[in-house]
């Protein structure tokens, strides 16, 4: 594996996790952490769309299905590290928050972080997952055969 | 003569407080909130979604409050909004084979690995109206069962292993039309035909599909897979150099496949449909893919036979009902110049066969 694979796909991960994550949850988490450094705000937050596309058939030639709503900011910390946060929706405050952990989690800081945030707010979302899951499973078909009149 | 006229200021504000005061209704009932909207009405935000084009159900909610519940009006508001956005840019093509599926069905193949999931459905009720409903809403909750099996593959490959099916070959690179950036052009390739069969306006797609049903461009369709769920939109970041996920996005997929004999082109096989829409709109889906395949005539070398479904430029030119309603509704404002000469023309008309009249007679 190429050096910094591993550091490009955790940070796949927690800013993917950021983008979906329930905004309220966020800001709750974030609340209750004491890590905060100073930092310098790059790209102030801005609300855009992103042209969502599908592909025809599942699988053929992509097509335009639609926008959806994005708001992204950027921030560079007291330290140097450079932070961007690309978060669903039109909330400003939690694109900002996404930035900050972003740069945070390339910091020393980057375990408390993991630990204090990205970690119950992953489980939070599993957990939400699993419930729509269980739910969905508990419709499936379950198929019997009658038996026949014959022999 | 032109008599340049002004005028209405007053009207028009009193009109307008007074359809906010109506929107509000009756003060001695509570106000609906955005939100109460967006979790209740959810099929609504929904449909606003899908043919507004743009995926935000709080927004959504906002413009069905705002529009008192005048679904295309409603559209128009997130039509319009969506034209203030910076665009950041495009997504990778979503992979619905990755759906974490509430609903699941196949009409065409009963044991599909994954299983047949009803998810929240109307079907199989009885469509009487429940009047528990009207004193209170309160709900049990829903059954939960244990998870067998995480990935739902699409049925389409299986149902494929004979090759009996039309293949669809994914053809990357190029970036595909868009009909909000250059202007609706025919002929359109199939991924501007989809666009704007996404978008278009639910009735229209259904009547349009069901024409083709009752023997207009006749492609017996069967709805191979339908699936409602959640998948995640991923995009590239120029100032990260790898793309990330940036949100999840509600759909419907539908696939069909149809009933076709063959042509000079291509063999005797199943061809398919496709609709893909915003949220949980599966009537809309599958009337997307009925329409999808019965314009897909030329490419799968079947005869035009006149229909009114395999006219694309009769189909995509109007089946947008922010276009439709703006030609439409125009013809009620003032037209009083344009009125006047009219009027002039026929007084000229039925003056002149009088004349000829007399003339005769004499």
């Amino acid at each position: 594996m190429k050096p910094g694979q591993t550091d490009q796909d955790d940070r796949k991960a927690w800013l993917g996790l950021l983008a979906k994550s329930p905004a309220a949850k966020l800001a709750e988490l974030w609340a209750a952490v004491d890590a905060i450094s100073d930092y310098k705000v790059l790209r102030a937050p801005e609300i855009g769309a992103v042209m969502v596309r599908g592909r025809a058939g599942a699988v053929g030639a992509q097509f335009n299905l639609g926008e959806m709503t994005v708001t992204r900011a950027s921030v560079r910390l007291a330290g140097g590290a450079v932070g961007h946060g690309y978060v669903q929706g039109r909330d400003k405050d939690k694109a900002l928050v996404a930035a900050q952990i972003d740069a945070l989690m390339q910091t020393d800081q980057a375990d408390h972080i993991q630990k204090t945030v990205l970690d119950p707010l992953r489980v939070h979302m599993q957990a939400t997952k699993d419930k729509r899951a269980r739910k969905a499973a508990a419709t499936k078909v379950d198929f019997f055969t009658l038996v026949r009149g014959e022999g | 003569m032109y008599v340049a006229v002004k005028g209405g200021e007053k009207a028009i504000d009193a009109a307008h407080a007074w359809l906010a005061e109506e929107r509000r209704g009756d003060l001695s009932v509570p106000e609906l909130s955005v939100a109460q909207i967006r979790e209740q009405m959810s099929l609504a935000v929904n449909r606003v979604m899908a043919e507004g084009s743009l995926y935000d159900p709080d927004l959504a909610a906002l413009a069905i409050k705002q529009a008192r519940g005048d679904l295309i009006e409603a559209i128009f508001l997130i039509r319009a909004y969506r034209t203030t956005l910076q665009r950041f840019g495009g997504s990778n093509p979503v992979d619905t084979g990755e759906m974490s599926c509430d609903r699941r069905i196949s009409a065409t193949f009963k044991d599909a690995p994954g299983g047949q999931v009803l998810g929240p459905t109307f079907d199989y009720t009885h469509r009487l109206l429940d009047f528990k409903l009207v004193a209170d809403g309160a709900v049990d909750p829903a059954d939960e069962r244990a998870v067998e099996t995480e990935t739902t593959p699409h049925i389409m490959s299986f149902l494929n292993k004979e090759g009996l099916i039309e293949d669809d070959v994914a053809t990357d690179g190029a970036t595909p039309p868009d009909l909000t950036r250059e202007p609706l052009e025919l002929p359109a390739d199939r991924s501007l035909r989809l666009q704007s069969l996404t978008r278009a306006d639910e009735g229209f797609i259904l009547g349009m599909a069901y024409s083709t049903q009752r023997g207009y461009a006749r492609n017996h369709a069967f709805v191979a897979e339908l699936r409602v769920g959640t998948c995640c939109v991923e995009m590239e970041i120029p100032e990260l150099g790898f793309a990330i996920e940036i949100g999840e996005v509600e759909v419907t997929e539908c696939e069909t496949v149809n009933q076709f004999q063959g042509s000079k082109t291509e063999p005797p096989q199943f061809t398919r449909g496709y609709g893909l829409v915003f949220g949980q709109t599966e009537r809309k889906a599958i009337s997307m893919a009925l329409v999808d395949r019965a314009l897909r005539w030329a490419e799968l070398g079947e005869d035009n036979v006149g229909a009114p479904a395999q006219d694309e430029e009769f189909v995509l030119y109007h089946s947008d009902n922010i276009q439709a309603t703006g030609f439409l509704e125009h013809i009620k404002l003032p037209h009083y110049v344009d009125f006047q000469s009219e009027l002039e023309l026929i007084r000229k008309l039925r003056r002149t066969p009088e004349t000829h009249m007399t003339e005769a007679a004499e």
